[in-house]
């Protein structure tokens, strides 16, 4: 038995050298149709279309970059299931945001490259823009122009200008998880499925009250930022930016400190909601979706799926897009093209959203294959974003390489008034100045849900 | 000067690590002082500095710093020169100490940080060991940041893992001093203690300051234990340097973070250079 799994692994060996050495050189068939006007700058490679006849195309080692999937298990799974069938050989690079922009632009700077593609956040393209790094990716719509891609997404690709930059990959958004132990606490007639912030916070009080233990956790050490900018703050005054120190900004603060009362102590060390969900430290966690997946996959009998709560302006929300685009010096620009198509197949986005829990962005029906807790997760999401009172808030894209601070602006107001205990009116004031400062000097307009502005946006 | 005369030897074997120092201390060091005192435009501002000091999370940032620094330092020096005399007194089995001493010294800051955290947590082995001895009825948060726990378990952290180092430094400088003048301090009567205070100590002193100087610049940067037990419920300099680097985007203030906490450290190897001083004569 055994020699016959040694003679089988030398086999495998022998083949994979054979396969190694063959010449990468692939005849391929190319048809250029004659009426198109090639218009590009001399130093960038011809874009034709490729008609690429049915024989096994290799295209080569493409470099794929990404501020997403960089955990260790999503990084794996990107390689070995998701970029499994593309053919060519990928190299998923994970990396965080500091790394991913200073090797993007070090690369353009150096005007020689080795990233064909790149996966980042639609908030992080504006600065690799402005830098001049990103190519037109425009000949890669016809390809997709079937895949169903929502409009006002592929409108987001553009970057405020006329040129494709990027094509969405994928989508996700922030709900919340509650195991099913935290039911029996629900407030009175309160619907687990529209809840209000007031509601949520009367069944953390409930839960602290009957079991005697805080079980409602925050990811104050991960993205907390995005649950003041793009959920707590459109709920209460509408806004993100222009309401900032508004009469409604301070009531939403003061709620924020009374449903802090009963927010788990160590959530300043939660960086991922789904451990303390799964240790059951915490009962009712809001967090990123793919921050959350595990529990839904691990135990989708003990987990609810929620849209995220709604305040007295109506449910705001976050809707996330991922991009894919190329940069100018991109040494293998076919292969990243094809990379490009490949990832936005419907099966390829179906594993995505399977594998490292990624919504589609493009048009596509949940198979049966795909597992219950993800379905629950997938459902909560759509009621979230199809919620009558709605508001969308997006990242903000106009504030360039400084859309950082923002984030820092909003965490300090938190840290001051709710941990701190620092006069509300006071902070606002103090924040709100960093805030115009930050819009004035980046000269950012206002971005939904602001009502759009002549100018830097302006705090009121 | 005769060039043929001249011993090139010392010099030539000095280069390899005068021109690392160069390339990677001295000028990174000369960007960070760039970055941090220089607008994208190039000219000259104190704007950064300004920022750094308005900024709210600064004071916290530099207070925690030297509390821990308060700590640490003192703790893990004592505990470390017993440590090391112990070592001397030559017990049986203290060759075996050498290596359990040793061994957090292979373990990096972040991973000493996640086992501390894994102690202390509200699921973590401490509540459990207490949950089932049946010290207590249901877990302890132990990482609750508005308690001093956090502080007291980064201090245990920190004092577990790099106790080790200043232990390597003292135990290296005790084996230097020849045993004759203990045993001549002996023939005249001083007992143990006085040895140690009258004889030891004062031989040790170069040791001493190599130790403290080197546990002291290191806890001002420290950075992985925080942020792993402590998350954002406590805050130090170099975790700012590190947000603002990597969070907030702005390599400038990051790079005056930098620039201060090289300052810290330069004014505290200067005071232990100076209280400490070795006069030549004491140098046998």
């Amino acid at each position: 038995m055994k020699k016959y799994a040694s003679l089988l692994m030398l086999g495998a060996i022998v083949i994979g050298l054979l396969a190694a050495c063959a010449p990468q050189t692939v005849t391929v068939t190319v048809e250029v149709p004659v009426k198109e006007t090639v218009e590009v700058p001399v130093e960038r490679t011809v874009e034709v279309p490729v008609e690429v006849t049915p024989t096994p195309v290799d295209y080569g080692k493409v470099t794929f970059i990404s501020t997403q999937c960089v955990p260790v298990e999503e990084a794996e799974k990107m390689r070995g299931v998701i970029l499994a069938d593309f053919p060519g050989q990928v190299e998923f690079v994970p990396a965080d945001y500091a790394t991913f922009e200073d090797t993007v632009l070090a690369e353009v700077k150096a005007g020689k490259g080795t990233i064909d593609v790149i996966g980042a956040l639609h908030g992080q393209f504006p600065t690799l823009l402005a830098a001049g790094a990103l190519q037109d990716v425009s000949p890669l719509l016809d390809e997709v122009k079937d895949r169903g891609i929502p409009e006002a997404y592929m409108e987001l690709g553009k970057l405020g200008t006329d040129t494709q930059y990027f094509i969405p990959w994928m989508q996700a958004t922030y709900i919340v998880a509650a195991n099913k132990q935290a039911l029996d606490y629900l407030p009175a007639g309160a619907d687990p499925e529209s809840l209000t912030w007031e509601q949520y916070r009367d069944w953390a009080k409930n839960i602290y009250e009957a079991t005697g233990e805080k079980k409602v956790g925050f990811p104050v050490n991960g993205l907390l930022h995005r649950f003041l900018e793009g959920y707590i703050y459109p709920s209460y005054t509408g806004g993100m930016v222009t309401t900032f120190k508004s009469p409604e900004a301070v009531e939403m603060w003061k709620f924020v400190k009374d449903l802090w009362q009963y927010v788990h102590p160590e959530s300043m060390s939660y960086e991922f909601m789904q451990e303390p969900l799964m240790s059951e430290e915490v009962w009712v966690a809001w967090d990123h979706t793919a921050r959350l997946i595990n529990a839904f996959k691990e135990r989708p009998d003990d987990f609810l799926a929620l849209p995220s709560p709604s305040g007295p302006k109506g449910l705001g929300f976050m809707p996330v897009i991922v991009g894919l685009a190329m940069p100018v010096t991109a040494p293998n620009p076919e292969g990243g093209k094809a990379l490009i198509e490949y990832m936005t197949r419907p099966e390829t986005q179906i594993t995505t959203l399977r594998e490292v829990g990624f919504f589609p962005a493009i048009q596509v029906d949940f198979p049966g294959y795909v597992a219950p807790g993800i379905r629950a997760q997938g459902e909560a999401v759509t009621k979230q974003a199809a919620a009558s009172n709605a508001i969308p808030a997006m990242l903000p894209v106009g504030l360039g390489p400084r859309s950082g601070e923002i984030n820092k602006i909003y965490r300090d107001a938190f840290t001051r008034i709710v941990i701190n205990d620092e006069d509300i009116e006071t902070v606002l004031e103090e924040e709100a100045a960093n805030l115009q400062t930050l819009l004035n000097e980046t000269g950012a307009p206002c971005w939904p849900p602001d009502p759009p502005s002549e100018g830097p946006c302006q705090v009121k | 000067m005769n060039l043929k005369r001249f011993n090139w030897e010392p010099y030539l074997l000095l280069l390899p690590s005068a021109l690392y120092l160069v390339f990677f201390l001295a000028w990174p060091m000369f960007q960070a002082f760039g970055l941090a005192f220089q607008a994208d435009d190039g000219h000259l501002t104190l704007d950064y500095m300004q920022r750094m000091f308005s900024d709210v999370m600064f004071s916290a940032a530099l207070i925690n710093t030297v509390k821990l620094i308060i700590a640490i330092v003192p703790l893990q020096f004592i505990l470390a020169l017993v440590m090391a005399l112990l070592m001397m007194e030559r017990l049986r089995g203290s060759d075996i100490l050498v290596y359990i001493y040793s061994i957090p010294l292979a373990i990096s800051d972040l991973a000493a940080g996640i086992i501390w955290f894994s102690i202390f947590t509200q699921r973590g082995y401490l509540n459990s060991l207490l949950y089932g001895l049946g010290v207590l009825d249901k877990p302890f948060l132990f990482l609750n940041y508005q308690s001093n726990w956090p502080f007291a378990a980064i201090v245990l952290a920190e004092v577990w893992r790099a106790t080790s180092i200043v232990f390597v430094i003292l135990v290296a400088g005790l084996q230097s001093i020849p045993r004759d003048y203990a045993e001549a301090a002996e023939v005249f009567g001083a007992n143990w203690f006085t040895r140690v205070w009258r004889v030891t100590l004062p031989l040790l002193r170069p040791s001493i300051q190599t130790a403290l100087i080197l546990r002291t610049i290191l806890a001002v940067q420290m950075f992985a234990v925080v942020v792993a037990i402590a998350g954002r419920g406590m805050t130090v300099l170099a975790n700012e340097a590190y947000r603002w680097y990597s969070e907030y985007r702005s390599p400038h203030l990051a790079a005056t973070y930098a620039m201060f906490i090289l300052v810290i450290s330069l004014g505290t190897a200067f005071i232990y250079l100076r209280a400490l001083r070795v006069k030549e004569e004491m140098v046998l």
